[in-house]
């Protein structure tokens, strides 16, 4: 089965990496690109997206399309890349998941 | 194919019926009373999970074999209580499920080659239930969905049953239920025993289920009874078989032995008239000795073996120090602190610590133990047993007024009848 992870930062999250020192996040950026390195066999697709700030909404269900500045949800934890493994069962998406060394949380969605 | 022990033979839906196979929430809730209910409810928990194990394992479809055995169960439910209950009810039930997967079975074009497999299958190895279990207390479905799956797939009881044991209307139940097995099949939660290094998480799920289901049969939030006999039988009875097929997970034996020690005090903790007696006030020659005698060992084994001491071993070990006592006075509450701080420390709950507060109360005093009880309040405030347990204390410390003030709270937070019983006593004499 296909399934989607979905890497959500929190504000701490973004705060913990900023506050750290060159070596400690030179660090933090190895164990995550080792973590692809290892579950490369089950990765067929990710992408890291760029910082929230950067995002813009349309709204297209009124009689104009509106366009707005931000997320479609403002909230403190946003989704800032995700990763499509192909797995045999959720059990096997969870422990993919479950070694992610980076951002708290992890959406597991599967792909239908 | 005429006697009251043959299935139904006909008057099954044709193979047109697709929507039959959806949520048919309480066709028979009402069935389960009586003697005839009681040994239906042991024969379904005895084979309505070993029929569902069996069932997926060949149509390979959770969702599906679920329908067919819970048709099955329901049809089950209906007929036994006015025709006998089958001699051979394990086949009864089985035939049943078979006639309706043979509908389902026939809109599949590989249905020939699947046919020939269709048997009523040899007594499965535990693990084809066990694999059941943790399918149905996944941590990917909701709490409150779990034990509602396993009650119903494991336990073979119907949507209304498990509504009425725990004050839920069974519309809730429903959806809650056909939520899960939706999930199962789309989220790709597997059919299988977890592998050995997600063995102890996931047994921690299982566990709280059976915890939960032996809370709610032990002291029923339903108004209706003081106490849910058939979920504590379940519980027993999950707990047992996961004990007998888990053997090495120390916690396992320490809930099964958690729930016999309570069920081996039952017989004291109502009066004839239904009234809940306090443990000082019991009848220790009712307890049933035997049983408590076996748990400990249970429990002992378990603790010298793996030396992996866990909330539910403590709580059994709680349990026995009660049990062992010849009397009341006699009771080894330092040992029960002892423990209490253990349990404490490793499972942590405003609910461990009011306990821990009554042993408190019995090794150093009342003032201590109410010193300790008010510093839940933020916590505990909506709890029932809170406010009975300060009534109590402050009752020792001869504050009458603010006692019955507690006691009164107390009675309009609890749902117990047997609790309600005891306080409006209490009050009177007060």
């Amino acid at each position: 089965m296909k399934y989607v992870l979905m890497f959500i930062e929190t504000e701490q999250f973004a705060q913990q990496l900023e506050a750290m020192g060159e070596l400690e996040q030179a660090q933090a950026y190895e164990a995550v690109g080792r973590w692809f390195a290892d579950n490369a066999e089950v990765i067929t697709h990710h992408t890291h997206l760029a910082p929230v700030h950067t995002a813009t909404t349309m709204r297209l269900d009124g009689a104009e399309p509106v366009v707005t500045d931000g997320p479609f949800m403002e909230g403190k934890e946003v989704v800032s890349g995700f990763a499509e493994i192909e797995v045999a069962d959720l059990d096997q998406a969870l422990k993919v998941a479950r070694s992610w060394p980076a951002c708290p949380i992890v959406e597991i969605r599967p792909v239908s | 194919m005429t006697g009251p022990a043959d299935p139904p033979a006909d008057g099954l839906p044709d193979g047109s019926a697709d929507g039959e196979l959806g949520e048919q929430p309480g066709r028979a809730g009402a069935a389960l009373d009586g003697d005839s209910g009681r040994v239906l409810a042991r024969v379904l928990r005895e084979h309505a999970g070993r029929l569902a194990a069996s069932l997926i394992s060949l149509l390979g479809d959770f969702s599906a074999a679920e329908d067919l055995v819970q048709d099955a169960v329901e049809t089950a439910l209906r007929r036994w209580p006015v025709e006998g209950i089958p001699e051979r009810p394990q086949a009864w039930l089985y035939t049943v499920a078979r006639r309706r997967g043979l509908d389902v079975l026939r809109r599949e074009s590989n249905y020939r080659a699947k046919l020939a497999q269709l048997h009523w299958p040899e007594p499965q190895a535990a693990d084809d239930r066990l694999r059941l279990i943790f399918t149905c207390c996944h941590p990917a479905l909701a709490p409150q969905a779990r034990i509602a799956l396993t009650l119903r797939v494991v336990c073979g009881l119907s949507t209304g049953q498990i509504a009425a044991a725990f004050v839920v209307p069974e519309t809730t139940v429903a959806r809650r239920i056909t939520r899960a097995k939706k999930k199962i099949g789309q989220a790709g939660i597997p059919y299988r025993v977890p592998a050995a290094e997600e063995l102890p998480e996931r047994l921690r799920s299982v566990l709280a289920v059976i915890y939960l289901l032996f809370n709610e049969g032990y002291l029923s939030s339903s108004p209706e009874r003081a106490q849910a006999r058939d979920l504590v039988d379940d519980a027993e009875w999950l707990a047992a078989l996961l004990a007998g097929l888990a053997p090495a997970e120390p916690e396992v034996a320490g809930l099964l032995a958690l729930i016999r020690l309570h069920r081996a005090r039952g017989p004291a903790r109502f009066d004839a008239e239904g009234r809940l007696v306090l443990l000082a006030d019991q009848d220790r020659s009712r307890w049933d000795r035997h049983a408590i005698e076996q748990a400990v060992a249970l429990l002992t084994r378990a603790a010298r073996a793996h030396r992996r001491p866990g909330p539910y071993q403590l709580q059994a070990a709680i349990a026995a120090c009660h049990a062992e006592a010849v009397s009341f006075e006699q009771t080894d509450w330092a040992q029960i602190l002892v423990l209490y701080d253990m349990l404490a420390h490793l499972a942590p709950s405003p609910v461990t610590r009011l306990h821990r507060a009554i042993a408190l109360r019995h090794v150093h005093g009342a003032a201590a133990a109410l010193a300790e009880v008010d510093e839940l309040e933020r916590d505990l405030a909506g709890y029932a047993l809170w406010h009975a347990t300060r009534a109590e204390l402050l009752r020792e410390l001869g504050q009458a007024e603010r006692a019955r003030a507690c006691d009164e709270r107390a009675l309009k937070l609890t749902t117990n009848p047997a609790q309600q019983a005891l306080l409006v006593e209490r009050l009177a004499w007060s």
